[in-house]
């Protein structure tokens, strides 16, 4: 049997050992009995080899594949945040540009109202001023005549009643001219 | 009862191949638990989903990859990473039998010397082989360290070709030896919980609970053992195929 010449049991040595088995080998340390080397070379070049050809040909790339897959898809997702980020940027850098420029437009605008209707204000209140002055002019003219009037009558009456009170007093009519003389000579005073 | 630490590291026969020879190729325990590593790893790598936001399973498989391939590039740069494949087998066979090693009654494929031996020569040869077709005579200038005074390149020259060709020796037993250690420690102290039951009695059996709580720390130690090794193993790999990248270093 091939088991036979696979290790030479020399049962002595390991003494009360009572487990041992059919396959137990007995001899010396199973590490250094040669006569097993050539089987376990032969296994180990068949496992070795079937374990490169599976770890290079199949479990390599399937694992890489996928771990550069996942790389990909993350550098991508970041490159397109990126982009979105920029135009987010952009479109806000837009809207800011838009606004300042509304306004200022805005602005001038409104200054431009604003010193139109000055404008207009102003030369409304000056032919306004203009009118009343003018009307004021008018009426102390009117006034000023009327006064003038009003005056002269006063004189008339001033006179008469003088001339009246003259003649009540020395019964003699006094002479007009002396009258209204004095009168004049009375409202001067 | 007796503990014997060693019964563990036993190559129990299957079944029979073939033959090379006089040689019997014998399909061993071992044999079965590369072709655990190999499967296990398998599923790992090509069981898990594709999607876009990975799930645990997935994620181990992605962990998995870029935990070897930062390591290559870190350590021998991007060129480095044409031998992705190979490191990747290498680290992954080795990690995945050796945590399936801590597993009670089960067999640890790198506890055994031939196997990390044949893994270190895979390494050496391919360092070898690549750095002379690659670089041709300028290869050489891995054992010509620059700045070194002239009287003494020679003895530096005699250290580095001695250590060049004993990095096969040290890569393979470093591993082989952490494993063994380790797994024959595990088997002593969980050996003495039964040992210290069965002969003491109760006494024995309350007693035994030291031993019991070691064994559970080993097992912690073990676990980061087994990657740990795995790991080195991995980026010795690197450190020198960087050597056979860049041999002007």
């Amino acid at each position: 049997m091939a088991e036979k010449s696979h290790g030479a049991p020399t049962k002595g040595q390991t003494g009360a050992h009572t487990e041992a088995d059919g396959g137990h080998h007995g001899g010396g340390f199973p590490p250094f009995e040669s006569t097993t080397f050539a089987s376990q070379l032969v296994s180990l070049v068949i496992a070795f080899v079937a374990l490169y050809l599976i770890v290079s040909r199949l479990a390599l790339p399937r694992v890489g594949g996928v771990i550069d897959a996942r790389q990909n898809a993350i550098e991508s997702d970041l490159a397109a945040a990126q982009k979105l980020k920029d135009e987010s940027d952009a479109a806000l850098k837009a809207y800011e540009s838009e606004l300042a420029s509304a306004r200022s437009r805005a602005q001038a605008i409104g200054n431009e109202t604003r010193e139109k209707l000055n404008a207009t204000s102003e030369a409304e209140r000056k032919t306004l001023e203009d009118q009343l002055s003018a009307k004021l002019a008018q009426a102390e003219k009117t006034i000023a005549a009327t006064r003038e009037t009003a005056m002269s009558n006063v004189r008339g009456i001033a006179a008469d009643a003088a001339g009246a009170i003259v003649q009540r007093l020395t019964g003699v009519l006094p002479d007009g001219g002396t009258v209204n003389s004095a009168v004049d000579a009375s409202l001067k005073g | 009862m007796k503990i014997d630490p060693i019964h563990q590291f036993n190559i129990e026969p299957l079944f029979t191949i073939g033959h090379i020879g006089n040689q019997a190729i014998v399909f061993t325990n071992s044999s079965l638990y590369m072709f655990i590593a190999v499967a296990l790893t398998a599923v790992l790598m090509l069981g898990g989903g594709r999607q876009l936001v990975p799930g645990r399973f997935q994620s181990i498989a992605e962990i998995s990859y870029e935990f070897v391939a930062s390591t290559i590039r870190s350590t021998a740069g991007s060129e480095g990473m044409k031998f992705f494949p190979l490191i990747f087998s290498l680290f992954m066979f080795i990690c995945v039998s050796n945590l399936v090693g801590i597993i009670p009654y089960t067999f640890t494929i790198s506890s055994h010397i031939i196997v990390t031996a044949a893994l270190a020569f895979l390494v050496f040869f391919t360092v070898l082989i690549y750095g002379l077709y690659k670089n041709g005579f300028k290869f050489f200038k891995i054992f010509v360290p620059s700045g070194v005074p002239i009287y003494i390149l020679p003895l530096v020259m005699f250290i580095e070709i001695l250590s060049f060709f004993l990095r096969p020796v040290s890569h393979s037993v470093r591993l082989f030896a952490n494993m063994l250690a380790g797994h024959i420690a595990l088997k002593v102290f969980a050996g003495f919980v039964a040992m210290l039951g069965v002969s003491l009695g109760t006494v024995g059996w309350i007693g035994g609970m030291l031993p019991l709580a070691l064994t559970v720390a080993l097992t912690a130690l073990e676990l980061l053992v087994a990657f740990l090794q795995a790991y080195v193993f991995a980026i010795l790999t690197c450190i020198y195929l960087n050597d056979a990248i860049h041999p002007g270093h």
